[in-house]
């Protein structure tokens, strides 16, 4: 018998959504062969079988949330022996003394997980006092940041009371669960009024990561009126020029491209906040966001100052379609360093985006229209992109910002400069 | 090469816990015992007293016997089958503790221990009981070594078998003393009150402070005393003993209460005015064991100053009680054996087993308040709790302190029948970090004095349902 596991799809992943099996018990199964689809904060990816056999048992129900990594979810007949997870690696420190009884926080980690519950509620219980949870909720400590030091590991007021008031602020946390706590009836919307879609991981992670983001973020916005007259003459003697080779460089390729080049001309915006400093970036990766069926995702163009407009339009393109199917890889769409994202095709003239954590900023760009505007004293007509920048105050002040969107506009309305 | 491990010295509650839990975590461990294994507890203090309890228990019920609609050719009390009882009691308890060790594989050394300077924890000598010495080595010693009757010999108060009995006297009487002046309202002057009283001695508690049994809630001392003067027992507080006499015929103590001078006389005085640390009789000054006011200073984990020498129980400290000396053993040791042990902390219960008990856990009232908490006090008395009005037990009272704030359980304080058991309720409440939820949430038989338990934790919200 072989036990397939709840695969990793990325070093962070903890737990996933099955969300679909391809397999059922009695069916023959080949290595390679497609058997589930995994459904992670952002992505959903399939699942290939590693050993080949007859499939004896599906142990964990399609549509199960919160399944721990490396938690058997199929069986199938013959082959090696049952795989088992790998040892967790938190095992207590060896004793000093020669002991006959191994320490008792050891003990819940001794036997495999078993199969999830059907009905498992999207991640594994926490095991706290009464108090150390009611100290928690009150001082906005966030019990999954907190390591218990009681019995079996578990928490108590003590490790409460040590930990840092998390990131929600006390006010902030009350808030937030005093909202969970009505339901729409309590609110006047009478039940059946409605249909009620269940929440997807990409939904519940928009709903987290953006929530905790907007709350806990000192953020403003600094905005700026762009020219694109010379822009779009530019981009169209580029494309002119990639015709044969079928590439077509979009606007917002040339605004990623110019970001990425005056990211690096003020450092100090390519940049994040961490308690012990602030990182300094080593390069642009620019997170571009797109709108995808149920939500958005924002897949990555590393390194975008060393390439060349062609190149992004070739990435972006990509990107986009994979990121459509859902079919990115997490590392396509985790860890950039600065964020654009575009609403000018809606007609959105401007916007100020919510910082997507731990990046310093995030350009939100609208579109470009003629406008009229006043030159040498005499109205005239431009093309005109207002950009928003979002900054996050703790890394990036105002004058930063601006220094920032300073460059990014000299490149923007002149773009030769950018082969400076 | 050291000989043992462990070597434990002193074989009370603390130190033979602390033994068999060395044992079962695989350290090779010995234990040295001057007199009885089980140490003060098991053979003069905590155990012969609850038989000798018992009996004036018992024999008090007897005069109550109409209450039940019963009657009985007049009860006589035979104080040498009393004492006899109390004594096999200990015995019976003395051989467990020997049948334990032998259990565990504790080698157990009968002497007297002393430390010496030694590496790399101090040598330990003892002096055997069989004759000859033996000198230990150890990994670590770990110092149980207790805590004796305090006298105070500047006014007179040393106990000399006769007139002036320390605990060990009072619990074998050889006659019933007529009248008893017991000087200390803890819980040993109180308990030896309550027995004397029971068997029909003439007795007065003298106390320093202003309220007996001064550590528990002020409450639950002032309806303690009514409820033990109820019984025939007489009180002085506030009064500070300036002289104690002794003649053949009896003991007079001069009292200072209220700036009036005063002398009381009896057959017999019983001393519990506290206890003093035997660090003094183990070489501490030897191996240069940093001590404060007698007891051995330690850290969270029992680690005095010296290397390899630890200290538990009465001697490294207040409360001086068994069951923290039991709990600081198997604290220590599992620090030993290199792994933290949780609630090291554990709030620790206090128990007076009088007529009627008291029992409680954590913070008093004034206590609390005095740490600037802001409080909910919820209170319920035995008097509407229908168990305790079937068995005739209707005095006393459950009066519980919640932290405002949180909701925490701080306080819990019970005078009543057999609280003593009941209070453990409370203890792991705390112990588990429990909020007026929980307690509220908790289902308590009926009927049974427990539901008083509950009502408490309601009244303290405004939600009580029998009042």
């Amino acid at each position: 018998m072989t036990d397939i596991l709840m695969p990793a799809l990325s070093p962070t992943m903890e737990e996933g959504v099955l969300a679909k099996w391809h397999i059922k018990p009695g069916d023959t199964v080949e290595a390679g062969q497609v058997i589930a689809e995994i459904e992670t904060d952002k992505a959903t990816m399939e699942v290939e079988a590693v050993d080949e056999g007859e499939v004896s048992d599906i142990l964990v129900p399609e549509g199960t949330e919160g399944v721990k990594v490396n938690t058997p979810i199929a069986r199938l007949k013959g082959g090696a022996a049952p795989a088992r997870a790998p040892a967790k690696a938190d095992a207590p420190e060896a004793q000093a003394a020669p002991a006959a009884e191994a320490p008792r926080a050891a003990a819940p980690a001794a036997a495999p997980a078993p199969a999830v519950k059907a009905n498992g509620a999207g991640g594994a219980r926490i095991f706290a006092s009464p108090l150390a949870r009611r100290i928690a909720a009150q001082n906005g400590v966030d019990l999954k940041a907190v390591k218990g030091t009681g019995p079996h590991g578990r928490i108590v007021k003590a490790d409460v009371e040590k930990a840092p008031r998390g990131a929600a602020s006390p006010a902030a946390a009350t808030r937030g669960e005093a909202r969970q706590a009505l339901s729409l009836e309590q609110q006047g919307i009478p039940a059946g009024s409605y249909d009620l879609i269940p929440l997807d991981g990409m939904r519940k992670a928009i709903a987290r990561r953006l929530t905790d983001s907007f709350r806990d973020v000192p953020h403003f916005p600094l905005t700026i009126d762009l020219e694109i007259d010379g822009l779009l003459a530019a981009r169209q003697k580029i494309n002119a020029v990639l015709e044969a080779s079928g590439v077509k460089v979009s606007v917002n390729d040339i605004v990623i491209k110019a970001a990425a080049m005056a990211l690096k001309a003020v450092p100090e915006a390519n940049a994040s906040y961490t308690p012990e400093g602030i990182a300094m970036h080593h390069h642009a990766d620019v997170a571009m966001a797109v709108a995808i069926d149920g939500g958005l995702i924002t897949p990555i163009i590393r390194a975008a100052e060393t390439k060349s407009l062609s190149q992004i339009a070739t990435e972006t393109k990509d990107l986009a379609r994979r990121a459509r199917d859902r079919k990115l890889k997490p590392e396509e769409f985790q860890g950039g360093t600065f964020s654009v994202s575009n609403l000018g095709m809606f007609g959105i003239t401007s916007f100020a985006s919510i910082i997507n954590e731990p990046q310093g900023a995030i350009m939100s760009v609208g579109a470009g229209e003629q406008r009229p505007v006043v030159k040498n004293g005499q109205l005239a007509v431009a093309t005109v992109m207002t950009v928003t920048l979002t900054c996050d105050h703790r890394v990036v002040d105002g004058a930063v910002g601006a220094r920032f969107l300073q460059s990014f506009k000299a490149m923007l309305e002149d773009p030769v400069t950018m082969l400076a | 090469m050291s000989d043992f491990d462990l070597v434990v010295i002193g074989s009370g509650p603390g130190g033979y816990v602390a033994a068999i839990r060395a044992s079962q975590l695989g350290l090779k461990t010995a234990i040295i015992e001057r007199e009885n294994l089980g140490g003060i507890c098991l053979n003069w203090g905590c155990i012969p007293t609850k038989a000798l309890l018992k009996s004036g228990e018992v024999f008090e019920k007897l005069s109550h016997l109409e209450d039940y609609g019963l009657s009985a050719e007049k009860p006589r009390a035979d104080l040498g089958k009393i004492v006899a009882r109390s004594r096999g009691v200990a015995a019976q308890m003395n051989k467990g503790v020997a049948f334990l060790m032998k259990k565990h594989k504790i080698e157990v050394i009968e002497g007297d221990a002393t430390l010496e300077k030694g590496s790399p924890a101090p040598l330990v000598k003892v002096k055997l009981k069989a004759g000859g010495e033996r000198a230990v080595k150890a990994r670590t010693v770990m110092l149980a070594v207790g805590a004796r009757s305090r006298p105070i010999p500047q006014i007179g108060l040393e106990p000399d078998g006769e007139r002036i009995w320390a605990y060990r006297e009072a619990m074998v009487p050889k006659a019933m003393p007529k009248s008893i002046l017991v000087v200390g309202s803890g819980a040993i002057g109180i308990e030896f009150a309550s027995f004397y009283r029971a068997l029909g001695a003439e007795v007065t508690v003298i106390e320093a402070m202003e309220r007996i049994l001064p550590v528990e809630d002020e409450e639950v001392s002032k309806a303690a005393q009514k409820a033990f003067e109820k019984r025939g027992l007489k009180f002085r507080v506030g009064a500070k003993v300036t002289r104690v006499t002794t003649s053949k015929a009896g003991v007079k103590i001069d009292l200072e209460a209220g700036g009036k001078a005063e002398s009381l006389e009896a057959e017999v005085c019983i001393s519990a005015v506290g206890i003093v640390a035997n660090t003094d009789q183990v070489g501490a000054d030897k191996v240069g064991l940093e001590l404060d006011r007698g007891h051995v200073k330690t850290d969270a984990h029992g680690k005095t100053n010296v290397p390899g020498l630890v200290a538990i129980g009465d001697c490294a400290g207040p409360p001086w009680l068994a069951h923290k000396a039991s709990h600081e053993g198997i604290h220590v040791v599992e620090a030993l054996a290199g792994f933290k042990s949780p609630n090291a902390h554990s709030p620790i219960p206090g128990c007076t087993y009088s007529q009627p008990q008291v029992a409680s856990v954590g913070l008093t009232e004034s206590a609390a308040k005095a740490a600037g908490r802001a409080i909910k006090v919820g209170r319920f008395p035995f008097r509407v709790n229908g168990k305790a009005v079937a068995a005739g037990e209707t005095e006393g009272f459950v009066k519980l302190i919640f932290d405002e704030k949180t909701g925490a359980l701080i306080g819990a304080h019970m005078l009543g029948a057999d609280v003593t058991e009941m209070i453990q309720g409370y203890v792991t409440a705390m112990t588990m970090e429990a909020t007026e939820e929980d307690l509220w949430a908790t289902v308590y038989p009926h009927p049974t004095m427990s539901e008083a338990m509950h009502e408490a934790s309601l009244d303290a919200f405004g939600r009580v349902l029998h009042i």
